[in-house]
């Protein structure tokens, strides 16, 4: 205990050397010859006057963007939308939509990938081959042929299907580069365990490429929460749609396109939220 | 315990095991040594069929390890059964491959409840015992990360420990320590050794394999040049080629 204390005292006289504006007398103890023998001058660092210059032009210019909005806008009229019947029952749909977007896609998006990386020359060539042609239709043009492909298929039922098909691709690629981001030697390690290939895969290699997944993952969903929006076109009525029936009939078009926006804005931040806290759980056992 | 028969391994044009022919006995430490690339890895990976053969025979216990004879044609076996077979071989890796997510006891866990069956209070009981005996008691709750290089290379043995395997095989487990870190690896291979766990374990500690092996085998270019006791290969070799090795490595 003793000389523990004493060494803590030591170290703390030593960095104070370092801390501590020099006074003129001679450090304690110093490392540094020069310092014994030069007092030690202060720093100061160049001064930048582009930065206020350009900080005032930016704040000027966002003051006057909150200044129309706050006096050209009848926010009257958006408070009075904001929580009206139609437009919550738009924003469920809407946020149902993207939840089984999200599930279906990646389910399906987790098969493809298997398939990409798989011996298998024929599975191979198929993952790639959905991914290559699923990322090259518009959303829009296969959402207009799900929704023209005949009897039995609801506008619902369209998007669904056009919605989950194209995350599908687009999720395949991100859990593909996730599952190549894991060192070769946690596979080759669970092998030599006895695992099995789809065990090797869900319990050792997918919970690791999570790491590299979410990321990746949460700037997908948030692009299928506006995505969504493209399903209007089809009639359903997700948020997009229910405020654009309620201003063709008042024509109050931005005050609404404004309702949709704030909900869209408010949904996309808690999943930002949700994506840091998912981040944090999935970097278990990682030295950041 | 191992028998190794006439063993040939290309990998493209580069023949890495050139017919090699090994009986490790049961409860026998046999050491593998040799220059880099004359094929010590790759002959371990074959004996748990990480790697196919070209040629050759492995029998373990009895059991010939990733094939079956049939109308004197060797076929290979399908995965769920080289996944029993590999289940009663232990390897430990050079860079030690620990789950990264997952903590010490949960790596060393895993494998029994996941590929024996046993139930999951029995496996993290025995995963503690396993995780004292290896002198890490106190960390199970550890990540890998958290880990210095001798500690994982230790719970890496107590993960291959907790299938209890009929042999246990050892790719240069020092290799990749801190110079100060190899001694604590090397202790628990040595009680390991006296408890009568059969081992095969490539390596570079001639020291230990002076002190430890039944049986030291030097292999040069796919080729085992010499094996015989310590006493004859390490310090009395009768071929040019081991005593040329032993000169450069001691």
């Amino acid at each position: 205990m003793h000389t523990r204390g004493t060494v803590v005292v030591f170290a703390l006289r030593g960095a104070a050397c370092f801390l501590l504006p020099f006074n003129g007398k001679t450090p304690p103890m110093s490392v540094l010859g020069d310092v014994r023998t030069r007092p030690v001058a202060e720093i100061v660092p160049a001064r930048k006057p582009g930065r206020v210059v350009t900080a005032v032009l930016a704040l000027a210019a966002v003051g006057w963007l909150v200044h129309a909005a706050a006096t050209g806008l009848d926010w009257g009229v958006v408070a009075r939308y904001f929580t009206a019947t139609a437009v919550v029952d738009g924003l469920v749909t809407t946020l149902w939509l993207t939840a089984v977007t999200l599930v279906l896609g990646f389910l399906l998006g987790v098969v493809l990938a298997t398939f990409r990386l798989s011996g298998n020359p024929v599975l191979s060539a198929l993952g790639w081959g959905y991914v290559w042609l699923f990322r090259s239709v518009p959303l829009i043009v296969q959402l207009l042929f799900w929704f023209n492909f005949g009897a039995g298929i609801s506008p619902l039922l369209a998007a669904v299907i056009g919605l989950t098909l194209h995350e599908a691709a687009y999720a395949a690629e991100i859990v593909r580069g996730g599952i190549l981001s894991v060192d070769a030697g946690q596979v080759e390690a669970a092998r030599a365990l006895g695992f099995g290939r789809v065990r090797v895969l869900r319990r050792i290699v997918l919970p690791q490429a999570m790491r590299a997944i979410v990321p990746a993952a949460g700037n997908l969903l948030i692009g299928t929460l506006k995505g969504t929006s493209i399903v209007s076109v089809l009639a359903v009525q997700d948020l997009l749609h229910s405020v654009q029936l309620i201003y063709a009939r008042t024509y109050e078009v931005i005050p609404l396109l404004v309702v949709a926006t704030v909900w869209y804005v408010i949904v996309t931040s808690l999943l930002s939220l949700a994506q840091h806290h998912v981040e944090r759980y999935f970097a278990r056992g990682v030295r950041s | 315990m191992i028998e190794i028969r006439d063993v040939h391994k290309s990998f493209g044009t580069t023949e890495v095991l050139r017919g090699v022919d090994l009986s490790v006995p049961a409860g026998s430490v046999t050491c593998v040594i040799g220059p880099s690339g004359s094929g010590k890895s790759t002959l371990l990976r074959v004996l748990n069929h990480l790697e196919r053969l070209d040629a050759g025979e492995v029998e373990i216990d009895g059991e010939l390890i990733g094939y079956r004879r049939h109308r004197g044609k060797l076929h290979e076996l399908p995965d769920r059964v080289v996944q029993r077979q590999r289940a009663a071989i232990g390897f430990v890796f050079q860079n030690f491959n620990l789950f990264g997510h997952l903590t010490a006891l949960e790596n060393v866990a895993e494998a029994p409840i996941g590929v024996l069956g046993v139930p999951k209070d029995v496996a993290v009981q025995r995963g503690r015992a396993l995780i004292a005996r290896v002198g890490l008691a106190g960390r199970e709750g550890a990540y890998p990360s958290e880990l210095s290089g001798g500690q994982q290379q230790r719970i890496a043995i107590a993960r291959a420990l907790a299938m209890e395997p009929k042999v246990l095989l050892f790719d240069e487990p020092t290799s990749a320590l801190d110079p100060e870190l190899v001694g604590e690896v090397l202790d628990v291979l040595r009680d390991l050794a006296a408890a009568g766990q059969t081992m095969v374990v490539v390596t570079h500690e001639i020291g230990f394999a002076r002190e430890v092996a039944d049986t030291v085998v030097f292999l040069d270019a796919g080729q085992v040049v010499e094996s015989g006791p310590p006493s004859t290969v390490l310090v009395a070799p009768s071929h040019p080629r081991t005593r040329e090795f032993l000169a450069r490595v001691l």
